[in-house]
C-alpha cells in the first residue's frame, strides 16, 4: 500500500508500522524512542518559553521547502525571536486519506534534517487520519519549548526615536514562491522559499552583541504587517528606505509585473530587529558573518509619528505610507 | 424725532475686506455715533440716531459693501441709548462662537500695482505691497478674529508712516493686516542652494538675469514655492522635468499679460474674465498652434496659464520676459514646499537658487485650476483664491467628511454653509497625510468646530478611512454615491436622480472596482441601475499605471491569441506571457467597471499610450487627438442582467481593433469612441428613465473633466429633454467627494 488509509489512524498494526517505519525512523532521539504517552524532559534552567503553530500551507511542496520543513522552522523561529534557545518540539499530524506515503516520507525527512540543524528534539507526536475530503493532504501542528538563558537577553530598554530597523536578508521569497506554485504560474524562475531556522543566527547575535530591543519574524502579511504592529504597539512611526531593503532582482521584477508589493509577502527565514542606533552597525557586521545573514542590512529608523504609521522613502524621494492592509491589495489609485 | 440705538450683528465674509472702515465712513456720512468691532462671529456695530437714518444706514450696508465682502445676515436689535459723541472703531473682541467667513487670498489690485510701478511712490518695486482690497489672507491667518497679531505679520512692527495709514479709516490700508513698506515690512533675499546669500541690492533683478540664463529658481509666492524657469527654452524645461521627476505632466505657465496669453492660446471672454479676476487661478486654454516648446504640455491640447497675482510676480516680468514656467515647488507627489526651512533641503538638486522672504506662510495652498466647459467655469483644483470661501448648501449636519485619498479635500458644515478645504493631494504620501491632519486641526481651531461624526469612503485601505478609525461615530459612504451627492449638493437639488458616476477607481459594494456607474439615487440611498461590463485588471494598481495590460486583458477576452496580441500591441513576449497567465488563472486580476479604464484600454489598444507617468494621461491624450469631424459610432449592446442594465463594450472594442488594424487614423478612432460613449450613455439614460420614471441626470466623477465628453453628453441629454446637473464650483473629480459624503451622512442621520 502506498497511500495513507483510514486504517493508518485506527491505533492498530498499520499505525504502529507507520510510526516505526516512518516517524521514528527519521525523528528518533533518546526521549521519543521510549514511545511513552508523555515524555519527561530534563530540567530547564531559565525562563521556559512555549509556542505553537499549525501549518496548512497549500501547496505542501514548494521550491525551497515543504510543509514539514516549514512546520519546524515556523515554531523554532517563533521561539528564537523571543530570545529563547529552542529545545523541544511536539508534532501532531492530520493526514488525509489518500496521501501518498512517499510524500509523507519526504516531509518527515526534511523535518528531521531541519530539527537537527536547529538542535531541537522532537519529544512527542500524534497522528490522525481523516476521510478523503475532510482535510487537505496534510496538516501539521508543532509546539515548541525553549528557554531564555541568563546571558541571552533582549535589551530591556524601550524602543526610542533613532533606533534602527535591521533585516537579515532578501524579503518576499517565501510568499512569492508559494503564490507562484499555488496559482501554477509556471514560468522558469529560480525563486525559492527562504524557509530556514534562525535560532543559530539569533543565539550568535545575542551572545556577541547587545542593544537588540525587539525581534519578530515577518511571516504572514510580510514585513509591512510586522512593522505596523511594532508602530502601534510602541506608539512610534517607522521610516523604511526603499534602497536599503534587500530584494532580489528577479523577485523585484516579478513583483512588478504581477502587481504585488514585496513588503506584504511572507518570509519564513527572516528576522526583523529593532536595535539601538549606536549598536546597529556592529549587529549587522555579526549577522553578515552568518550564512543566514549574509545580506543583512539596516533598512530603517524609528521616527516620531503620532499616528503610528510606517512609510517607505522611495528612491525618488517620495514618502509612501505602508498601510496595515485590511484586505488583499485593492486598487486604490485613480 | 426720538433717538434710538441699534446693535447690528453682521455675518458673512466681513473681515479682512475693509468692512470696518466702510462702516466707519458710512456712519460718519449719516452722522451716526457709536462703534464697530470685529468679533469671532463677524462684525458687531452699535449706532444711534433717528429711525429714518438708521434704516438708510442698514440699507446702505447691504447695498454698498466693499467688493470682497459677502454679507449673509444682518441681525438687528434695539438697545438702550448711550449718547455717544462720535463713531469709533473698537478693538476686536474674542467670543467663543463663530460664524465668521474668511476671505481667500486675492491677487494684487490695480491701485497697489500702480504703487509698485510708480518710481515716486514709497512702495516702488516693493514686493509685499497690499491693501485692504488685495493680498494674502487665508494663508497667513493663524486664528480669528482676523487681526495683525494673529497673522504671520505679527513680527513686523509698522513704521510711523504705515501706522498712520493703518489707523486712518479713510485710507485704503486702514486695518489692512498685511500692510507694510520697504522700511518696516518683509524683505526679499536670493540665496544659492547652499544657503549662501547672493550679494545684491536687487534680488529681483538678479533673479531675472539668472532666469534668462537658464536657471531654475524656487520663488516664494503666497501659498508656497513655485519652481520657475524660462518657458521658451526646451532644454531648460527638460532639465526641470528630469530634476522634478515629472516626465510628461503638463507644466503651468505664468504669462506677463493678457495679450501674451492671446498670442499662445485661444482665449474666450469668460476665460479672459477669469484670468484677470481677483482669484487668478490657472486656466486651461486651448493652444493656438505649438509656438512654445513641445515639452511644456506634450500630447495634450491645452496649456495651464495664469497671470501674475502678487507684486513679486509682476516685478519678475521685467526686462523682456513674457512667459515663465511656474510649477509647484516639490518633487512630484510630495507636498508643496512652503517653509524657508524645508526648501533648501527638499528642493536640493531641483532648484538652482531660492528667491525667498521672511514673511511666513502659515497654511500652504496650491494654485487653483479651472477650465471653461459648456459655457461654465469649472473648478478642477480648488485651492488659492477659492478656499476657504464656503458654499451655501442646506441640510448639512455638524460632521467632518474626510473625502477620498487622492486629490483630497475635507468638508464640514456650519448652518447653511459647507466649508471645503483646499486641495491636499494624495494622502498615500506621509507628508501630505500629516498636512491633512494639520489642516483639519487648523480649520477646527479657526472655526471652533467640534464635529459630531466623521464620514469616510468605504475603501478599507484609504488613509482617510484609517484617520476615521480613531473616531467613535463614523459613517462610511460609497465612492460613487458620494460623487453624485456632491453634484446634487452643489446644485441644491434634493430629488431622485440618475447619477452618472464616471471615474477611475472607487470601491463598489460588491468588492469590485467601480467607475462606469448609472446610479439611481438620492441623498439617502442608491441603487445600481446599470454599469459598464466588468473587465480584468492584471496586476491591480499596476494596470492603471500600465494601460497596455488592460489592452491585453481585452484582447484576451476577445479571444485573440498570444502571437496576435504581441503583434498588435508591440509588447515584450515574456511580459505578455505572464499577463496572459495571470488573466487565465485569475491571479491578482481585480474586476472593474471603470470608465477611466475604458479610456485607458482604448488608448493602449491603438498604440497611443502604453504606460502613464501621471494620472489620467492616457485618457487625456485620447481626448486631445479626437477629430471632431466624424459622426460615426461603434456598435455596443446593452443587456439587462437581473435588475441592472449592463453595457457590453465588446463589440465596440472589436470595432476599434479592426479599425486600427485597417490603418484608420487614431484621431478618427478616438472620435468614434467618444461618440460611442455618448451614444450608449444616452441610451442607458433613456432605458433607466423609462424603467424608473426619473428625468434628472447628475454627472460627476473625474472622467467629466473630459471637455469633449461633457459638452456633447450635456447637449445630447438636453436634446432628449433630460434635466442635466453637472459640477462647476466643486471639482467633479475626487476633490468633490467630501461634500457628497457629508450630504449623504447628514441625511442618513436624520432617521
Ligand atoms: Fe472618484
Ligand atoms: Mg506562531
Ligand atoms: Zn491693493
Ligand atoms: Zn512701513
Amino acid at each position: 500500500m502506498n497511500t495513507i488509509s483510514l486504517a493508518h489512524g485506527n491505533g492498530g498494526k498499520m499505525m504502529e508500522d507507520l510510526i516505526d517505519n516512518l516517524f521514528l525512523k527519521y525523528l528518533n532521539n533518546d526521549i521519543i524512542n521510549k514511545k511513552d504517552d508523555a515524555s519527561p524532559v530534563p530540567e530547564i534552567k531559565g525562563v521556559p518559553v512555549i509556542s505553537t503553530d499549525t501549518f496548512v500551507v497549500d501547496p505542501i511542496f514548494f521550491p525551497g521547502g515543504n510543509i514539514g520543513k516549514l512546520s519546524i522552522c515556523g515554531t523554532v523561529n517563533d521561539l528564537a525571536v523571543t530570545g529563547a534557545i529552542p529545545l523541544y518540539l511536539t508534532v501532531g499530524f492530520i493526514l488525509e486519506e489518500g496521501l501518498p506515503i512517499k510524500h509523507l516520507e519526504k516531509i518527515i525527512i526534511s523535518m528531521a534534517e531541519v530539527s537537527r540543524e536547529a538542535n531541537v528534539k522532537i519529544v512527542a507526536g500524534d497522528t490522525k487520519v481523516v476521510e478523503r475530503g475532510k482535510g487537505d493532504k496534510i496538516f501539521i501542528n508543532t509546539t515548541g519549548v525553549g528557554m531564555i538563558g541568563d546571558k541571552l537577553k533582549l535589551s530591556d530598554e524601550n524602543i526610542k526615536l533613532g533606533d534602527k530597523v535591521i533585516i537579515n536578508g532578501s524579503i518576499a521569497e517565501h510568499g512569492l514562491a508559494i503564490l507562484m506554485e499555488r496559482n501554477q504560474m509556471d514560468f522558469s524562475t529560480s525563486i525559492k522559499s527562504d524557509c530556514c531556522t534562525l535560532s543559530d543566527l539569533i543565539v550568535t547575535l545575542l551572545s556577541e552583541t547587545n542593544g537588540i530591543k525587539f525581534m519578530r519574524d515577518p511571516t504572514r502579511g510580510g514585513m509591512a504587517t510586522v512593522l505596523n504592529e511594532i508602530a502601534t504597539r510602541y506608539n512610534v512611526g517607522i521610516e523604511i528606505e526603499e534602497e536599503k531593503v534587500p530584494l532580489g532582482d528577479e523577485i523585484k521584477s516579478l513583483c512588478k509585473i504581477l502587481g504585488l508589493d514585496p513588503l506584504y509577502l511572507a518570509n519564513e527565514g527572516k528576522v526583523l530587529i529593532i536595535a539601538d542606533r549606536e549598536k546597529s552597525e556592529k549587529i549587522v557586521d555579526i549577522m553578515r558573518r552568518h550564512p543566514y545573514g549574509r545580506n543583512s542590512s539596516i533598512i530603517g529608523t524609528i521616527v516620531d509619528n503620532n499616528d503610528q504609521q510606517v512609510y517607505l522613502k522611495t528612491r525618488i524621494g517620495g514618502k509612501r505610507i505602508i498601510t496595515k492592509l485590511m484586505h488583499d491589495m485593492l486598487p486604490r489609485i485613480c | 424725532m426720538k433717538k434710538r440705538r441699534l446693535q447690528l450683528e453682521i455675518e458673512g465674509i466681513v473681515q479682512g475686506v475693509g468692512f470696518r472702515p466702510f462702516i466707519y465712513r458710512l456712519a460718519r456720512e449719516n452722522n451716526l455715533n457709536g462703534w464697530v468691532l470685529n468679533t469671532s462671529g463677524g462684525v458687531l456695530v452699535e449706532v444711534e440716531g433717528n429711525q429714518k437714518t438708521l434704516e438708510m444706514f442698514i440699507r446702505q450696508i447691504d447695498e454698498e459693501s466693499p467688493p470682497l465682502a459677502q454679507i449673509t445676515t444682518i441681525k438687528s436689535r434695539e438697545v438702550s441709548v448711550r449718547e455717544d459723541s462720535s463713531f469709533v472703531i473698537k478693538d476686536s473682541r474674542k467670543t467663543y462662537y463663530t460664524q465668521v467667513q474668511l476671505p481667500p487670498d486675492i491677487a494684487i489690485c490695480n491701485d497697489c500695482l500702480h504703487d509698485i510701478m510708480d518710481p515716486t511712490n514709497r512702495r516702488y518695486r516693493y514686493p509685499f505691497t497690499s491693501c485692504v482690497n488685495c493680498g494674502p489672507r487665508f494663508k497667513i491667518i493663524k486664528s480669528l478674529p482676523y487681526d495683525r497679531p494673529r497673522t504671520t505679520m505679527k513680527k513686523f512692527k509698522m513704521c510711523p508712516e504705515c501706522n498712520t495709514e493703518y489707523n486712518n479709516p479713510l485710507d485704503r490700508r486702514f486695518h489692512a493686516q498685511p500692510n507694510a513698506c520697504p522700511l518696516c515690512g518683509p524683505q526679499l533675499w536670493l540665496k544659492k542652494m547652499s544657503g549662501e546669500k547672493c550679494l545684491t541690492r536687487d534680488p529681483i533683478g538678479l533673479t531675472i538675469d539668472l532666469l534668462k540664463k537658464g536657471n531654475i529658481i524656487a520663488i516664494k509666492g503666497i501659498g508656497g514655492f513655485h519652481l520657475m524657469c524660462d518657458a521658451t527654452e526646451s532644454d531648460v524645461i527638460a532639465n526641470l522635468r528630469t530634476r522634478k521627476r515629472r516626465p510628461d505632466k503638463p507644466l503651468a505657465l505664468m504669462m506677463n499679460k493678457l495679450t501674451t496669453v492671446r498670442k499662445y492660446c485661444n482665449v474666450g471672454s469668460m476665460e479672459e474674465e477669469i484670468l484677470t479676476g481677483i482669484r487668478r487661478p490657472i486656466v486651461l486654454l486651448d493652444k493656438k498652434g505649438e509656438k512654445l516648446p513641445r515639452n511644456i504640455a506634450p500630447g495634450i491640447r491645452y496649456y495651464g496659464v495664469m497671470l501674475p497675482y502678487t507684486p513679486l510676480h509682476y516685478l519678475l516680468f521685467d526686462k523682456g520676459i513674457e512667459v515663465l514656467i511656474a510649477t509647484s515647488g516639490n518633487v512630484s507627489g510630495n507636498p508643496l514646499e512652503y517653509q524657508n526651512g524645508g526648501v533648501f533641503e527638499n528642493l536640493k538638486g531641483i532648484a538652482d537658487y531660492v528667491l525667498g522672504h521672511n514673511r511666513e506662510i502659515y497654511v500652504p495652498v496650491d494654485d487653483s485650476v479651472v477650465r471653461v466647459v459648456g459655457g461654465k467655469k469649472r473648478v478642477i483644483r480648488r485651492a488659492r483664491g477659492y478656499v476657504p470661501q464656503p458654499l451655501m448648501v442646506g441640510g448639512l449636519d455638524n460632521g467632518l467628511a474626510l473625502g477620498g485619498d487622492q486629490k483630497n479635500t475635507f468638508c464640514f458644515a456650519r448652518n447653511k454653509y459647507a466649508f471645503i478645504s483646499q486641495y491636499l493631494g494624495d494622502l498615500g504620501n506621509i507628508d501630505n497625510y500629516n498636512n491633512f491632519k494639520l489642516m483639519i486641526d487648523h480649520f477646527k481651531e479657526l472655526y471652533k468646530i467640534k464635529p459630531d461624526f466623521v464620514v469616510h469612503d468605504l475603501h478599507p485601505d484609504y488613509q482617510t478611512t484609517y484617520y476615521a478609525s480613531f473616531y467613535g461615530d463614523k459613517i462610511g459612504v460609497q465612492h460613487h454615491h458620494a460623487h453624485i451627492a456632491s453634484c446634487m449638493a452643489e446644485n441644491n437639488i434634493d430629488e431622485k436622480v440618475i447619477g452618472l458616476a464616471f471615474d477611475g477607481t472607487g470601491l463598489g459594494n460588491d468588492g469590485n472596482i467601480w467607475g462606469g456607474e448609472f446610479l439611481i439615487c438620492d441623498f439617502k440611498d442608491f441603487k445600481r441601475g446599470g454599469h459598464l461590463n466588468y473587465m480584468k485588471m492584471p496586476g491591480g494598481d499596476m494596470a492603471i499605471k500600465e494601460p497596455w495590460r488592460l489592452a491585453v486583458s481585452y484582447l484576451n477576452r476577445l479571444r485573440y491569441d498570444k502571437a496576435d496580441i504581441i503583434n498588435l500591441l508591440r509588447i515584450d513576449e515574456v511580459e505578455a506571457d505572464i499577463i496572459l497567465k495571470m488573466l487565465n488563472k485569475g491571479f491578482n486580476c481585480p474586476e472593474t467597471s471603470s470608465m477611466g479604464r475604458l479610456f485607458d484600454t482604448v488608448a493602449a489598444l491603438i498604440g497611443l499610450r502604453k504606460r502613464i507617468t501621471y494620472q489620467a494621461q492616457a485618457a487625456l491624450e485620447l481626448e486631445s487627438i479626437a477629430d471632431n469631424n466624424t459622426e460615426e459610432i461603434y456598435h455596443v449592446s446593452i443587456e439587462e442582467k437581473g435588475q441592472k442594465y449592463v453595457v457590453n463594450t465588446d463589440p465596440m472594442m472589436g470595432g476599434i481593433i479592426s479599425d486600427h488594424k485597417k490603418g484608420v487614423k487614431r484621431s478618427i478612432i478616438s472620435s468614434k469612441f467618444h461618440n460611442t460613449v455618448i451614444a450608449f450613455t444616452l441610451e442607458m439614460c433613456r432605458l433607466i428613465r423609462h424603467k424608473y420614471g426619473i428625468n434628472s441626470v447628475a454627472l460627476s466623477g473625474g472622467v467629466f473633466q473630459n471637455k469633449l465628453l461633457l459638452e456633447m453628453l450635456c447637449a445630447g441629454l438636453k436634446e432628449q429633454n433630460f434635466k442635466v446637473y453637472s459640477q462647476a464650483k466643486i471639482p467633479c473629480n475626487d476633490s468633490g467627494l467630501s461634500l457628497g459624503q457629508l450630504a449623504i451622512a447628514s441625511n442618513r442621520r436624520k432617521d
